[in-house]
């Protein structure tokens, strides 16, 4: 008898615990498919990679521990710097797409007729895909009868090979990435300025604001969260850069092109790539450069939260 | 990162669904054939194989051909096919020495093919072992326009003075002289095989690509100093590094430009292109030391069982059948190239048979410079090769950078 009320105590112990705990556990279940996704496809291989980077390993056969071996020679090659120089390159000059996404938006927002059909014009190169994008920029750079040259030679100014040129190669690529994401960059402040209040314009306008003073102390402040996420993916679009150098260059001329991204495809996954370690330390490098980046955004938008802005 | 990784592992799951339904007494070939000559070629193959032994079924896998090259490794680790598409001399190094491939001397040893593959057999043999049977090889030469050099009343050169007279004459007349893509590399490391075969011979360049003599020897340079006397006067062509080998095709159609050093695959398209054999010729590369026996490029395709094969007694079959004197032959005359097997038949073409005639008489066959030197080397050289054909000038730093790589890749 004895025994029995103790099982039905503790059956009911159980399911109080259950009921009592139900509103803390229920979201835990229901982020646990996401965060076991996070945990097995991107957390795991971070820590993976950093691993793999203090072997000499073929990507098939057997892998030898040489400690820092790899980030040692890393920092002695040549085309470790030269990718890193272009990833700067990239950096910096893929940012125009966030002022020049700002000022097609403002030109583009206003009432005409037909406005839609330019906006979606506009837009349009964030539509294809970024390898249709290098096959076009490719066939515009092209010696003999791309576009730009027959431009360049009417202007008499010769036969130049953009993307044969080691000097041209890098600018010519990241115009080629600047044209979809300044039309991204544009579809972001477009929404941004629909959410502009009129109210505080109209109250500019009459303390006698315009034009560019307008613009700089009353629009800009308004489209803050528009400018972060420009500025955000912008960055990851400039230091994730592989897809254009692969399509339209592959690295070329004699590595001259190369992104820290596709140096590490290069080494450990390409045709002649069979130093899985050393791509895996460059992997570590470029994701060290990211984390400065991620690590500020993050303690910004958690500042933000806390300060209810 | 993780991207890639994704995508490998898809591929895994592709080709590992791709060989689990294949039967019993089935045979798997994965081949690189995608290009409509060469797929042709293999079919063909197949249904004779068939043919010979009606008990064992066929299953073809075809990729594409520049695919191939990075997902061999996925396939071969992952669920492996029985029969796998690849080519001789160091690029087969990585699998072989992986243990990846499966050692295939008693298919040589039971069908006699020291005898009849016998040119091609160092080029298979690792450690004492044959990794696989060889099908098929092309000569690489100068293909030149005949019309234009007897406008300009050049004979084809075969010295290295009469070559640089010939270039001369021609850019003279407002041509280039070479026509070169460069954009995937591979094409530099033809004109640096020649010029390192005929400056130093076959003994030294296949020490330089076997890693055992540095970049910065006296003797690389003296090919450097030669290859120079191409690139300053401008005899390639503007732009090379932009071009892919196909974009410098229609500058020889066209007549812009007078000679192309290519192998034997080119002659296809540039037929197609409306050149005809009375414009087009063919002509060995041209001594440059006097005395040096002649070695000649001959790339070998090949065909191997992988370690992980699940049916490895009908892929030795497969391998004996293929190579078969008349099954060469077919094979070849398809493809247009030249069968290994010395008792078969060489396609009746002008420019097959020149090419067997040079390769008969060869001192010596070399791969090509991507499949004797090692992988890693090979990409870095051929780098430097193109950058030094953009600015010749930088020829002992590009050097000093590969002497520091082949110190790192041969160790």
């Amino acid at each position: 008898m004895a025994t029995s009320v103790a099982v039905g105590d503790s059956s009911q112990v159980k399911k109080s615990w259950w009921k009592a705990n139900q509103r803390k556990l229920a979201p835990w279940l229901f982020l646990a498919p996401g965060v076991l996704m996070f945990l097995v496809y991107v957390i795991l291989p971070i820590f993976e990679s950093m691993w793999i980077s203090f072997y000499d390993w073929d990507g098939i056969g057997e892998a030898t521990w040489i400690g820092t071996e790899n980030y040692v020679e890393l920092f002695d090659d040549d085309a470790f710097y030269t990718s890193l120089k272009n990833n700067v390159i990239w950096l910096v000059l893929y940012m125009l797409a966030v002022p020049a996404g700002l000022l097609i938006a403002i030109f583009l927002n206003q009432n005409v007729i037909g406005i839609r059909i330019y906006k979606s014009l506009f837009f349009f190169p964030f539509v294809i895909s970024q390898v249709v994008v290098g096959l076009i920029f490719a066939w515009f750079y092209a010696p003999n009868f791309g576009l730009l040259t027959q431009i360049l030679a009417w202007l008499g100014l010769g036969n130049i090979a953009i993307l044969a040129d080691e000097r041209f190669v890098t600018y010519g690529i990241i115009a080629a990435g600047l044209w979809p994401q300044i039309a991204y960059c544009m579809i972001l402040y477009l929404t941004g300025l629909n959410n502009v209040s009129p109210d505080q314009i109209e109250a500019a306008r009459l303390d006698g604001a315009k034009g560019f003073r307008m613009l700089w102390h009353v629009i800009i402040p308004q489209l803050r969260p528009a400018t972060f996420i420009a500025v955000v993916v912008t960055i990851i679009g400039a230091l994730r850069s592989f897809d254009l150098v692969s399509i339209m260059t592959d690295g070329g001329p004699y590595g001259s092109s190369r992104v820290l991204s596709f140096y590490m495809y290069e080494q450990a996954l390409s045709e002649y790539g069979f130093r899985m370690g050393y791509g895996a330390a460059i992997a570590v490098i470029l994701f060290l450069i990211m984390m400065v980046f991620i690590s500020s955004f993050i303690w910004k938008m958690v500042n933000d939260e806390r300060g209810g802005r | 990162m993780n991207r890639y990784f994704a995508g490998a592992a898809s591929a895994l799951a592709l080709t590992g669904w791709l060989a689990s339904t294949a039967l019993a007494g089935t045979i798997v070939i994965n081949a690189d054939t995608s290009d409509p000559a060469p797929k042709q070629a293999i079919e063909e193959v197949i249904e004779g194989f068939k043919e010979a032994h009606p008990d064992v079924e066929v299953e073809l896998n075809i990729f594409d051909h520049e695919g191939y090259k990075t997902s061999i490794r996925n396939f071969l680790t992952a669920d492996a096919p029985d029969i796998a598409l690849w080519y001789a001399g160091n690029r087969m190094a990585p699998y072989v020495d992986a243990g990846l491939f499966e050692d295939v001397s008693d298919v040589w040893a039971d069908n006699g093919l020291d005898e009849t593959l016998k040119s091609a057999a160092a080029s298979m043999t690792m450690d004492g072992k044959k990794w696989g049977v060889p099908y098929t090889y092309y000569q690489w030469g100068i293909y030149y326009r005949k019309d234009i050099f007897a406008e300009l009343g050049i004979e084809p050169p075969k010295t290295w003075d009469e070559f640089l007279a010939a270039c001369a004459t021609i850019k003279e007349a407002g041509k280039s002289p070479i026509a070169i893509g460069t954009k995937a590399l591979w094409p530099t490391g033809g004109w640096f095989d020649y010029l390192n075969l005929r400056v130093n011979g076959y003994e030294f360049h296949m020490e330089l690509t076997g890693g055992e003599v540095p970049y910065t020897d006296d003797r690389v340079k003296a090919v450097f100093e030669r290859w120079a006397e191409l690139v300053e006067p401008g005899y390639f062509v503007e732009n090379h590094a932009a071009l892919d080998w196909q974009d410098a095709l229609p500058l020889l159609v066209q007549g812009e430009a007078a000679m192309y050093l290519i192998g034997n695959f080119a002659v296809a398209p540039l037929r197609e292109a409306g050149l005809t054999d009375d414009q087009l010729g063919f002509m060995q590369f041209p001594e440059i030391t006097p005395g040096i026996p002649m070695a000649e490029d001959a790339p070998t395709d090949t065909m191997h069982i992988p370690a992980n094969a699940k049916n490895k007694e009908d892929a030795k079959k497969f391998l004996a059948y293929l190579a078969q004197a008349d099954v060469q032959s077919k094979i070849n005359a398809t493809l247009g190239q030249l069968p290994v097997n010395n008792q078969s038949e060489v396609p009746e073409d002008a420019f097959l048979g020149a090419g067997f005639d040079m390769l008969s008489n060869a001192y010596a066959l070399a791969q090509f410079y991507d499949r004797d030197a090692v992988a890693e080397m090979a990409k870095a050289g051929m780098e430097g090769f193109q950058e030094f054909m953009v600015k010749p000038d930088r020829a002992d730093a590009i050097l000093e950078r590969l002497e520091k790589i082949r110190a790192r890749a041969y160790r």
